[in-house]
């Protein structure tokens, strides 16, 4: 197989796998707030956090493509000032990935928190404990399926992205060309068979995983933790 | 001493309502708050542990303010040194029993604490088990050791054993006032249950639409007027049995349960749960030394 078809099998997987990295740091925050938030302004959150499952994709790579080039205020910003271009990088691929699949990690969370019964964390402050102890002592390590879900979920996702990294990544080899988009590629130039390779690899992964997380969740059920 | 002043709008299941409470409890007190589901007990528990914020409301616990709303002064649940026992117990289910326990100390303070409250509600065969493969009575138990290991100075029970059967419950209690004697607590317990409240208590509030109705006293089990040659006792009928014509009642008279043999007549109009009066024609009671 060429060389060129592992470039990006293993660009698409290190995308995934940074872009979940960073969703899990801000994934869990962001569940646990909209969770305990009583505000008024809650559903405005979650309807915010819940966009990008409904948008067209283009629709978010355009506007990420719009704020993050040179020509715009905060692109010229980030590239003078801090030296980062995101358009056409593999780092602005990460950062639409993020908003992209943002959802898939913190719903899964957020319901997780939400179905935990409330007098967990009640105990636990009677018990001394502040919030954040709670939090990774108490909260955390009891909604470890939803855990798993959404960081899987996320990843997934991110492996199958197509609209967003088209807009604001482009197609360029090594950098930002994911399996995605070389199957859309290859057949437009008639190289079905590598269309079919790539396909064929993100059908194999896609049900592995989802029949990994099914039957890990199922175990952690019977177990009863 | 504590003094509690509170007031809190509520929405009962019958309607809005208005919590307005005025209690002194005494320190080493055993205090029961009763009254029919609704009337705001738990929400009266939650105030003083601090999980729900009165509209109004003046907490001191000995010397130390616990709330003050009219000088905005309210300390959290952390610090207030309670121990509080759910009605669900609320066990932490990724922790065995002795994690559980475990997971209360204080930073710096020693492990013996937990030991010591395991054997004291004997829980030594279980402390590996996690939550979820005990019985309630078990968890209920794991529950209150839990509450126990910051030797907090107030405990407060939220109804803690109406989810259990009459065996357990007994030996519950048993545990309850074991451990309010040893470690010299100040204990409220919130419970629908009379009979709970009148064995566990030392004074009894009836709590009544957020209102007190009135301060009770357990009833004397010997009823002042009884018959002239002779004297009665009060207890619950548990259960009636016949056998052919003989018809047995079973009737709980403070712990201990009494067998009384009745007329079709009688027990014609007995049902479980009536009160009743068991009278003896004996003169004079006689107290025999058992051992």
């Amino acid at each position: 197989m060429a060389p060129e078809f592992w470039q990006t099998i293993g660009l698409t997987f290190r995308l995934a796998a940074a872009t979940t990295l960073l969703l899990i740091l801000i994934g869990i925050p962001l569940a646990y707030a909209i969770a305990q938030s009583r505000s008024r302004f809650k559903p405005l959150m979650e309807a915010l956090v819940s966009m990008p499952l409904v948008l067209p994709p283009t629709v978010l790579g355009f506007y990420l493509l719009v704020a993050l080039s040179p020509g715009s205020w905060l692109g010229a910003w980030l590239e003078q000032a801090l030296g980062v271009k995101l358009v056409f990088t593999f780092g602005g691929l990460v950062l639409g990935s993020i908003f992209y699949s943002l959802p898939f990690m913190a719903q899964p969370i957020q319901s997780g928190f939400e179905n935990l019964p409330a007098n967990l964390a009640e105990a636990s402050y009677t018990l001394g404990k502040s919030r954040m102890e709670t939090l990774l002592r108490v909260l955390l390590p009891n909604i470890k399926p939803s855990l798993l879900t959404g960081i899987v979920l996320a990843f997934a996702h991110t492996v199958g992205e197509f609209g967003v990294i088209l807009m604001i990544g482009g197609n360029i080899p090594g950098h930002t060309r994911v399996a995605s988009i070389a199957i859309y590629d290859e057949v437009e130039a008639m190289n079905y068979g590598l269309a079919n390779q790539y396909a064929l690899v993100l059908i194999v992964f896609a049900f592995s995983i989802l029949a990994l997380v099914y039957g890990i969740n199922r175990r952690m059920l019977k177990a009863g933790s | 001493m504590i003094e509690i002043r509170l007031k809190k709008a509520l929405h009962a299941a019958a309607g809005p309502m208005k919590l307005d409470v005025n209690i002194t409890v005494s320190r080493g007190e055993f205090l029961a708050i009763t009254g029919p589901s609704g009337s705001g007990k738990t929400t009266l528990l939650r105030l003083i542990a601090g999980l729900v914020q009165p509209e109004e409301g003046y907490i001191r616990f000995g010397d130390t303010v616990w709330l003050d709303t009219a000088h905005r002064v309210s300390l959290r649940p952390q610090e207030r040194h309670i121990g509080l026992v759910f009605q669900d117990y609320a066990l932490f289910p990724n922790m065995t029993v002795r994690q559980n326990l475990e997971y209360a100390l204080r930073k710096g303070q020693s492990k013996q604490i937990a030991d010591e409250l395991i054997d004291i509600t004997e829980l030594r065969e279980l402390e590996n088990r996690y939550p979820a493969t005990l019985s309630g009575g078990q968890q209920q138990r794991v529950a209150l050791a839990r509450a126990l290991v910051r030797q907090p100075r107030l405990l407060l029970l939220d109804e803690p054993l109406s989810a259990l059967d009459a065996g357990i419950r007994a030996k519950l209690q048993h545990y309850i006032l074991r451990v309010h004697e040893a470690f010299h607590l100040t204990t409220i317990l919130v419970s629908h249950d009379q009979r709970e409240v009148f064995k566990l208590s030392s004074r009894i509030i009836t709590l009544q639409h957020g209102r007190i109705s009135q301060p009770v006293s357990p009833p004397p089990i010997l009823l002042a007027n009884g018959p002239e040659n002779g004297f009665q006792l009060s207890g619950e009928v548990l259960d009636i049995e016949s056998a052919g014509k003989k018809i047995t009642v079973k009737v709980l008279i403070g712990a201990n349960m009494l067998r009384v043999e009745a007329s079709p007549d009688e027990a014609r109009h007995l049902h479980p749960g009536d009160t009743v009066a068991v009278r003896f024609n004996a003169r004079q009671p006689e107290l025999v030394r058992k051992r």
